[in-house]
């Protein structure tokens, strides 16, 4: 005979109410899960979109993601010539802000050449970019459509959505957009003309388009890849690093401060549920105190009273995962940040929510074992 | 008053218990001398504070006494080491309690507030399904069976307790005021129910009662005074009432 099912069956809307309060409780963990898996997977996504063994960026820097890096931009073609790289392929990276339909976007624009490295790595829909210029490659989540149309830099010119991407996002939750390089060059060095007529007028240089943020490279296998970032680095103006190093620079350090935060936000969360997991088994032991002072009075052994509490604690805690894990998967498409979730994670949730509900249901426990079965004597109904 | 040939079920020799110590000390039972036999259903009467609870609790198991020696079935209580699981089996196996209100669990119905004890003392489910049911039979609330304690009348309700009390077939029956929350007629139903299950399971009933209705339903009447037994001629003794 299971004492706690038929308590539960009981008081089964007070059981469901409270279990839908943690649900919402245990929700928020798992949401918060989510957001600290996505902020990591997004910040990542951006080094491994590019699938490089090395990124040569500007000497002494740690670009292009952690720190900006401007290199000429014929250092494609020397980078190529060292000894073990494969391929190479230039690209850029900037933020851009446009107006479409009265509402601000932000994008993410990587500029990269066609065919070598560099470039989007799968279609959701659409085509690759075919044409020099003014053709883009969105992620949808910039809420674009194949077709459409967007203005961007100082000349306003009109990129075409030819293709579509999925879950393309910077650490910041922007979605990503390609373009080719030339374009992207244009968008992020050339002059507004009013600018470029004061320049002029004042006697001062152009400056030449021509300027990178990094060469991606491929390296053979049969070459180490720390030989040829040797190599490489041996130009006093060029850093290579290797894509291991990217991906570090990437999540212990751009991201670093919003990792902790999210990680301090999801400990005090579980605090808070462990803190009110035992309120409420408290509470619900504090409403037996008459029956389980008959049970101990008719011989009802400790383990049976100590049962009788866990295995509430547990159908609260379990039920409230799954329920709060539903709600959470329910309303994903609806958070404007992507929410992942790694099996690990959710496991990780999982075991933590059962530790808390055993280490609450210590207090319940603790009142249900002090009860004087003599307690079963007293008045009352 | 012991009975040549037949043995006591149990046997109080000069219990007394005290609460506090010092001035704060009080005296709750002093030198308490009874035995109840076999198919005997005694009466526990006193008026408030005279220490018939304390005197039951210490029957019960869930009190221990100060001084003295309590014999359960044969077991001396108390006499060695014993431990709090000792205590429980004993109630477990050979004590059945009926409480002044019914005390059934909320969440379990008439016969599932049965069968748990039967649980407890390790029958199977069917087998302790089919006992309890049996039971309720026999307490004529066999009907009731499924009811839960909320839509069970007080009578019903008492008689489902009775049947919990009995499952085990314990020898000894310790009843605290059975017949409080029930009306005159359903008190004496109550009490010739109590005297029935005494002599088919030679159990030794003790009923702690204010209830001067039912008096003619004990073989004897235990008066308690102050934490001492009390005799009409005022020595300390059994005051034994007639047959019922």
């Amino acid at each position: 005979m299971n004492l706690a099912y038929r308590d539960i069956k009981h008081n089964l809307l007070r059981f469901v109410l409270t279990n839908f309060g943690l649900s919402l409780l245990l929700g928020i963990v798992i949401m918060m899960t989510g957001v600290y898996g996505g902020l990591i997977d997004d910040a990542l996504r951006q080094a491994r979109a590019a699938n490089a063994d090395l990124w040569v960026v500007e000497a002494g820097t740690n670009g292009p993601f952690a720190e900006s890096s401007r290199i000429p931009g014929d250092t494609r073609e020397l980078v190529s010539r060292v000894y073990g790289v494969q391929r190479a392929g230039s690209v850029t990276y900037q933020s851009v802000q446009t107006e479409l339909n009265g509402a601000p976007h932000r994008l993410f624009i990587i500029g990269f050449e066609p065919g070598r490295p560099g470039g989007p790595r799968q279609l959701s829909a659409g085509r690759d970019i075919l044409r020099d210029h003014y053709e883009m490659i969105v992620d949808r989540s910039a809420g674009l459509a194949l077709g459409q149309e967007v203005p961007l830099g100082t000349h306003d010119h009109k990129f075409s959505v030819v293709g579509l991407m999925q879950n393309e996002v910077t650490s910041s939750g922007d979605p990503v957009a390609y373009v080719t390089l030339h374009d992207a060059q244009a968008l992020q060095f050339e002059l507004a003309p009013p600018a470029s007529r004061r320049e002029q007028a004042r006697g001062g240089s152009v400056e030449t388009n021509d300027q990178i943020n990094a060469v991606i490279a491929k390296v053979s296998p049969y070459v180490p890849i720390d030989e040829t970032a040797a190599a490489l680095s041996r130009w006093k103006h060029l850093t290579a690093l290797t894509q291991a190093q990217q991906e570090t620079l990437l999540s212990k350090f751009v991201i670093e401060k919003a990792r902790k935060q999210q990680l301090l936000i999801m400990v005090l969360l579980v605090i808070v549920s462990a803190v009110i997991i035992a309120l409420i088994i408290y509470t619900m032991t504090m409403d037996k105190v008459r029956s389980i002072a008959t049970l101990k009075f008719v011989g009802a052994p400790d383990r049976t009273i100590i049962g009788l509490i866990v295995q509430q604690s547990l159908s609260l805690g379990i039920t409230g995962y799954v329920a709060g894990l539903a709600l959470v998967f329910l309303f994903r498409p609806f958070f404007p940040r992507r929410l992942v979730f790694d099996p690990e994670s959710v496991v990780a949730v999982f075991a933590i929510t059962i530790v808390v509900c055993l280490a609450a249901s210590t207090l319940g426990i603790r009142l249900a074992l002090k009860v004087d079965p003599a307690e079963a004597l007293s008045a009352a109904g | 008053m012991t009975e040549p040939g037949r043995q006591a079920v149990v046997r109080v020799e000069h219990l007394s218990k005290h609460f506090g110590a010092g001035s704060a000390r009080v005296d709750a039972l002093i030198d308490i001398n009874m035995e109840v036999f076999p198919g005997q259903v005694v009466g526990l009467m006193g008026p408030s504070g005279s220490g018939k609870t304390t005197l039951l609790n210490c029957m019960a198991c869930i009190l221990e006494p100060s001084g003295g020696r309590l014999t359960l079935d044969g077991e001396a209580v108390y006499d060695e080491h014993w431990l709090k699981a000792d205590l429980r089996r004993l109630r477990l196996d050979k004590i059945g309690f009926i409480f002044q209100y019914p005390n059934l669990l909320p969440f379990l119905d008439a016969t599932d507030n049965v069968a748990v004890v039967l649980h407890l003392a390790g029958f199977g489910a069917a087998a302790a399904h089919t006992h309890a049911v049996e039971l309720l039979d026999y307490l004529e609330v066999g009907h009731r069976k499924h009811a839960m304690p909320s839509q069970l009348s007080g009578g019903e309700a008492q008689r489902v307790a009775i049947a919990r009390a009995l499952a085990n077939r314990p020898r000894i029956i310790l009843a605290d005021e059975p017949t409080a929350p029930l009306d005159s007629a359903r008190a004496r139903i109550v009490m010739d129910l109590l005297r029935r299950i005494a002599i088919e399971q030679s159990a030794a009933i003790i009923v702690v009662t204010h209830d001067e209705m039912i008096l003619d339903r004990f073989d004897h009447i235990f008066r308690l005074r102050d934490g001492r037994l009390e005799t009409a001629t005022g020595e300390l003794s059994l005051l034994p009432v007639g047959a019922g």
